[in-house]
Parts: structure tokens; sequence; C-alpha cells
């Protein structure tokens, strides 16, 4: 059953930035894009398991800071190698200045 | 010029393989200085502008020395564009297929893509299989058994090594990589790397390659002049040498099996003509500590770690003077290796496996 779990408070994250988020023993990565729009993925890349948190967000990708393989943070889509596997996002809503994210 | 056989084993499908897994060497957690999110994200910026100059003279430069050689051709004329071309076309394309492999050295990703892909040609390097080998590099650095990219493997083979310079085993290597992956065989050991839906692609890569240089031995025997190798294919080798001079300093006699960089590679000052050529590879623990700042970047994120750092080797010349003495000595004792210091400023990491393989160098 999914819920909703504040993350964090939306001025937290710089624009075109991300930010990691802990909860329940999983990790995700939460994402303020150039528009001032909020998105949410898991935090680990798919291909060895880093923190995407530490790595760059430009427009709509996040770039993993280990081997610099790339997604759309939007959509989890991979766009292409090192990285074959996507993504998995979450629902994300800003309440009160709050970022909300659904987590199943 | 090798000494006896090595107790170790490189293979990626052999015993040390196994072992890096099994005492947690394989996909470890390594060190990296502490550097503030803010100044990280500055550093990692990407532009197009440096990358765009730099190719630019890159391919202008390419142009006229080729364009040189060809029309001093059958004189002494000639050598001097050949050495300059030869160089642009066997040495600075390592450093071009490297950073646009990363997709660092240009913000835009179609620019990286295709610099990628005409480096990796002119270096002989498959871009599918080098793609992955070197995230391999990345991840294992100088683990035995798992890095595929280990330059120098104890004991050293010093013909090799010699040889390296003027690119003749690698072209061997390339070509018969080439043929055999457009026969559409990818090896053992390349499977372990490449994953099965971009095998494909390393196979599709050298068909197109075995018809381009088919296509140039074809000119070349219809003309009765080398010239077309002389432009295609031959600088790989006569050119090679920029590429080796600066690349063996990388990791050459340093720590193996070790998850720190600061203690397997080397950042060399370089003089700018090299660093062009290099794309500024000689601050090489930083590149490895931080895979995502772009070449152009790398000195000011040297000056801002430099002090968590070991002092870094002054010079070419440097660094040769104390690699040469440590390949000889691995001859004889292949456990032998250059102990990086750490300043006293430095913040230490897992000493443990360096303080294991330095007991057994003592031995």
């Amino acid at each position: 059953m999914s819920e909703w779990v504040e993350a964090c408070a939306a001025d937290d994250i710089d624009e075109e930035d991300v930010m990691r988020f802990d909860h329940g023993g999983r990790t995700f990565a939460i994402y303020r894009s150039p528009d001032d729009e909020y998105f949410a993925t898991d935090g680990l890349c798919t291909h060895e398991k880093v923190h995407l948190a530490d790595g760059l967000v430009m427009d709509d990708i996040i770039e993993c800071p280990k081997h610099n393989g790339r997604f759309n943070y939007k959509t989890g889509a991979a766009r292409g190698a090192p990285v074959c596997v996507n993504l998995k996002t979450y629902a994300v809503k800003v309440d009160a200045g709050k970022v909300l994210v659904q987590i199943g | 010029m090798s000494a006896t056989p090595s107790r170790r084993d490189y293979s990626l499908i052999g015993r040390d393989a196994k072992l890096a897994v099994e005492n947690g060497l394989a996909a470890a957690e390594w060190y990296h200085t502490e550097v503030s999110r803010k100044q990280m994200k500055e550093l990692m910026q990407r532009s197009d502008a440096p990358a765009i100059r730099d190719t630019v003279i890159w391919l202008a430069a390419l142009i006229v020395s080729g364009a040189g050689g060809a029309w001093f051709w059958g004189s002494w004329w000639c050598v001097p564009f050949f050495f300059v071309y030869g160089v642009l076309y066997g040495s600075s394309t390592d450093s071009r297929w490297h950073e646009c492999g990363h997709g660092t050295a240009f913000r835009t990703q179609w620019m990286n893509d295709v610099v990628y892909q005409v480096a990796c040609f002119m270096i002989m390097r498959n871009p599918v299989t080098w793609r992955w080998s070197h995230t391999r590099h990345h991840t294992d650095t100088i683990i035995v058994g798992r890095d595929p990219e280990i330059s120098v493997m104890r004991p050293p083979d010093l013909v090799r090594v010699l040889l390296a310079f003027v690119g003749v085993l690698d072209a061997w290597h390339a070509m018969s990589d080439m043929l055999r992956n457009a026969a559409g065989n990818i090896s053992t050991a390349e499977k372990t790397f490449i994953p099965e839906q971009e095998q494909g692609k390393a196979i599709r890569i050298a068909r197109i390659w075995t018809a381009i240089y088919a296509a140039t031995i074809a000119l070349a025997l219809y003309f009765g002049s080398f010239l077309p190798l002389m432009l295609v294919g031959l600088p790989r080798l006569y050119g090679a040498w920029h590429h080796v001079m600066v690349g063996l300093l990388q990791h050459g006699g340093l720590a193996e099996n070790v998850v720190d960089h600061r203690l397997n590679s080397r950042t060399v000052y370089m003089n700018r003509i090299s660093r062009f050529i290099y794309w500024n590879m000689n601050y090489h623990v930083e590149h490895h500590m931080f895979p995502m700042v772009p070449y152009h970047v790398l000195p000011r994120l040297h000056a801002l770690i430099k002090h968590d750092l070991p002092a870094p080797t002054p010079s070419i010349l440097a660094g040769y003077r104390e690699m040469i003495p440590a390949f000889l000595r691995q001859l004889r004792n292949e456990d032998y290796f250059l102990k990086r210091e750490l300043p006293p400023t430095a913040r230490p990491y897992r000493e443990e496996f360096q303080n294991e393989t330095v007991a057994a160098a003592a031995e």
C-alpha cells in the first residue's frame, strides 16, 4: 500500500539539483528541475548501486557520479551505457512548502 | 626480459578474479576527499566551449599536418609533418576517446558521441568494448583479476612495454580483436564486462572498421603507395609514443589491490603541449576520484584537494626516474611497489589493504 511521505522542504534543494532521502531502509533521490518541478526516483544507480544524489543534474538528466551513466529523472529511462536498466520513479507533490513522495 | 612466471593471475576469469570478490576488493567503496556539494557542483558543470576550441585546433592541425605529409610524400620534408600527424592521430585520440567516453568533454552529448567514435577508430579501440572495459577500470582500478586495463602487469614485461611505444602489439591485438568481433565472436573475457544487449553493437562496429581498413589497403595497392596507410592505420604505430609515455605514468609501479586512488594513481605536472595532447589526464588521481569533473577543470580540482593527496610528481622525467627502477626491481620481486606517502593533512583510509601488500613486498 502506498503512502505519501515528507521528504524535505521545497527550499532544501536548489534548482537543477538533487538530494538524497532515506526512508524505511530504502534510499531515494529527490530532484528539482530547472522549471521548478519536483521528481523522485530510486536513489541508487541501476548499474552499480552508487548514490545518484552525488551526481550532476543537467536539464532532465541525472548523471551518476561513478561511471557517468545517465537517466531521465522524470521518466526513469536509462539514456545509454553503462546504464541499461531504467530507474524506478515515484509520484511527488509539494504541499505547504514540503516535498512529499508517494512510496509504494 | 620478464622474470619468473607471475604469482598473480590477471585474467578476468581466473583465480585472482574470484579472490578479489571474496576479499571485498571488487566494486568496493573507494576513498574520496571531502569536497562540499556546492564546490563539486561547480566543478562538475559542463561546457561545450573548451572542447569545441580544442577540437577545432586538433582537427585543423590534423588536416594541415596530414596534407603536408601527403604533399611532401617521397621527400624527407614529409617527416616533420607525419611526426605531428602521427601524434595527433595515434596519441591525442587516447585522451579524446577517454574524455568523450566519460561524456564530460562537451556538454552536448552528440558532440561527445561523434568525437568518441572518431577517436576510437583512430586509437583502434572498439567503442563498445572499451566503454565497458573502462567502466570496469573505474570500478576496480588496478585490482588484479578485475581491471582489464592494467597496462603493466607484474613482473613487468619490459619488451612489451617498449613495443607499446611504437604500437606494434596494441595494433596487432586491435586488428585480431576487430577481425574476431567482425566474425561475430565475443570472447569469454569480453563477456565478463560487456552486457549481452551491447555485444551486437561491438560486432557491428568491428565490421564497419574492417571495411574501412580493407578499402584503405585496396587504395594503397591500387596506387602502389604506402601513403593511404600513412594517413589511416599506421599513425597508430608511428604516433603512439606520446600516449604511451604519459599513459604509463598513470599507475605504473604503484600499488595494486588498494581502494584508494591516492595510492595507485599518479598526478604528474606536465608541459602545456603534452597537457593539450593528453587533455589534462596528468591529473590522474583527481580524475579517478571524481570522474564527473571535465578535463578542463581538473587543474582547479587539483588545487582544491591537493592537501589530501600525495605530492604530485614534478615532471614526466621525474616520473620515469621513479618508475623505471621500480619496474626493474619488480623483475626480482614482483611484490615490490612504490608506496605513496600521504601528507600530514591527508585523511587515512583502509590502510589494511596497503599494509598487507607492504608486508608481502618486504619478504
